[in-house]
């Protein structure tokens, strides 16, 4: 316990790092993500601008990087990093990864959302002299909000865990926090420390998640 | 002229299977619908008909055939163009389809913003539109706060934000009970009448056409097998499966199945008198059998009102010479339609 003590300044800056990758990715990953899915959605043979050719690019690029284990993609992925944002190990390279891998299963996400809103009402707006753009924007995501944003919510939580292998490539944050003076010191305690931490950061956002969802759905 | 003619229009869709025919959706159909009236589109469902009136405001491209709609060819126009068209088009539906996401306001206020009418104009004719369909107190509730009717109310008044000429009705009623149909029916009456918008109504009940349509087109397998007058057709359908629908809602005729109870519960010959108004009166038709010496009596019937129309179905059993018989009905047969049935 008098460990757990003496690390908390180290302790707490981990809990900041996480904060930090965790909302980065959100951020670039969350808004990549949604471009992705929307034009995944739109470009849908059958869609508001369906495009054959665009789709199944879009579709053959997902579906290749999906399965690519995170821990290996960081490493495929390093010299892109280098190039964009000038380095490839520590936090930032992480988030770098981490969005780019993010991007990917919620394009997937938003996708699903979007198709979940009735044709009826998209035929109804088309109807009304509405185009392609202005239904996506005043139509289709109003009506699918509640459900993205528990898929966002649902995501946010995989983003937590992913983020505790940044220490592979000189990152910090909890994870690494407890796999350096947890695991490898044998101090349990110490690496329990972290996991209550990310279990109250991913109930958190759970909780936030849902209660946003909530309220958009009104029930 | 007509507001919307169409002129040997097909639908067709690409087989499901590699190389299989095509499948036809809609078959050489041509109709004129006249401005101000409320054109009656009925079939089974397949027969084609919610296709038919996707292609009258181009959400459905034709395969061939020309539409014009207030005088302007819409089957070759540009989708930016046609955007502008469908703007002068209303449009209701079975399921609604509001927006949930929206309050009852901003659902009518939506096609306004799409013609980008501005904020004041927007404000003014949503309260407008809330008063004429009864639902100023919904204003701020949402779609699913609703019942069916109030839905299609709030339907009925988002397609009529930018005052279109012409309102498309897609089994508006199908998914509400009876009474509930009626209100509407009532309200789309009032559309026509108060504001001088032309309704083409799609259905597969014949009492809406019958309660609310001038014209009416049958349609079977794509095609319109049949169309006229509202009072035409259900007085005298010339083709047997237009008879079948108008044998739902059309009292006086005995079914086959009747015909046999008739039969044995009745002597003499059993004959079906049908009038049209206009045509010979009852009164007229009774005093020839009995001038005739004739003994008879009226076995079925029923008179049936389209439109302050009236027409009947009476079939009696009469008894007496075969001769004598013979020359009444002759003499009826001249002013109404007579029918032997038995």
């Amino acid at each position: 316990m008098d460990r757990l003590f003496e690390l908390g300044p180290e302790f707490w800056e981990a809990a900041f790092e996480t904060l930090y990758m965790v909302a980065l990715t959100l951020l670039f990953g969350g808004l990549a993500g949604l471009l992705l899915g929307m034009v995944l959605y739109t470009t849908r043979p059958g869609s508001l601008l369906s495009n054959k050719p665009v789709f199944t690019i879009v579709n053959v690029v997902i579906n290749f990087f999906r399965p690519i284990p995170f821990i290996i993609f960081i490493a495929a992925v390093q010299p892109l990093s280098r190039l964009v944002i000038g380095t490839g190990i520590g936090n930032d390279a992480l988030v770098f990864a981490l969005s780019i891998a993010a991007s990917f299963a919620i394009a997937r996400i938003v996708e699903q959302n979007l198709l979940t809103v009735s044709p009826g009402v998209v035929e109804a707006a088309r109807a009304m002299g509405a185009g392609p753009i202005r239904i996506l924007r005043t139509v289709v995501l109003p009506e699918a909000l509640g459900p993205l944003i528990l898929g966002y919510t649902f995501v946010l939580v995989a983003i937590v865990d992913m983020t505790a292998v940044a220490g592979l490539i000189g990152g910090g944050g909890l994870g690494n926090f407890a796999v350096v003076y947890g695991y490898r010191q044998y101090q349990p305690l110490i690496t329990w420390a972290a996991v209550i931490l990310i279990i109250v950061f991913v109930q958190l956002a759970q909780f936030f998640g849902n209660w946003l969802a909530r309220k958009v759905m009104r029930r | 002229m007509a507001l919307v003619s169409l002129t040997d229009v097909t639908k067709s869709y690409p087989s499901p299977e590699k190389g299989g025919a095509p499948i036809v959706a809609v078959d050489s159909v041509s109709l004129e619908v006249e401005a101000g009236d409320v054109y009656g589109i009925i079939g089974y469902s397949g027969a084609g008909k919610s296709t038919l009136v996707r292609l009258i405001n181009a959400l459905e491209p034709t395969t061939s055939g020309t539409i014009e709609v207030g005088g302007r060819e819409i089957t070759t126009m540009p989708e930016r163009e046609l955007r502008g068209i469908r703007l002068e088009i209303g449009m209701i539906f079975q399921q609604f389809n509001l927006f949930n996401s929206k309050t009852v306001r901003a659902n009518i206020a939506y096609p306004l913003q799409v013609a980008g009418a501005s904020k004041a104009e927007i404000t003014a004719r949503v309260d407008e539109l809330l008063a004429f369909v009864g639902l100023t107190d919904k204003a701020r509730n949402y779609p699913d706060q609703l019942s069916g009717g109030q839905k299609q109310r709030v339907g009925i008044a988002r397609a009529l934000a930018t005052s279109p000429r012409l309102l498309l009705a897609d089994e508006a009623t199908s998914a509400l009970d009876p009474e509930t149909t009626q209100e509407v029916l009532e309200l789309l009456k009032r559309v026509n009448r108060e504001f001088g918008v032309t309704i083409v109504i799609i259905t597969h009940e014949m009492d809406v056409i019958q309660s609310i349509a001038t014209k009416v087109a049958v349609m079977d397998g794509g095609r319109v097998i049949e169309s006229g007058d509202v009072f035409d057709v259900f007085s005298a359908p010339k083709n047997a499966s237009s008879a079948r629908f108008v044998s739902t809602v059309v009292k006086g005729i005995p079914s086959p199945a009747e015909v046999v109870v008739l039969r044995e519960r009745h002597e003499g010959r059993i004959v079906t008198i049908s009038f049209r108004d206009g045509d010979a009166s009852q009164a007229a038709v009774f005093l020839d059998l009995a001038n005739a010496g004739l003994e008879f009596e009226l076995v079925y019937g029923g008179i049936n009102d389209i439109q302050g129309r009236a027409f009947g179905h009476l079939t009696l059993a009469i008894r007496g010479a075969d001769a004598a018989v013979d020359a009444v009905l002759a003499k009826i047969g001249a002013r109404a339609e007579v029918t032997e049935v038995a």
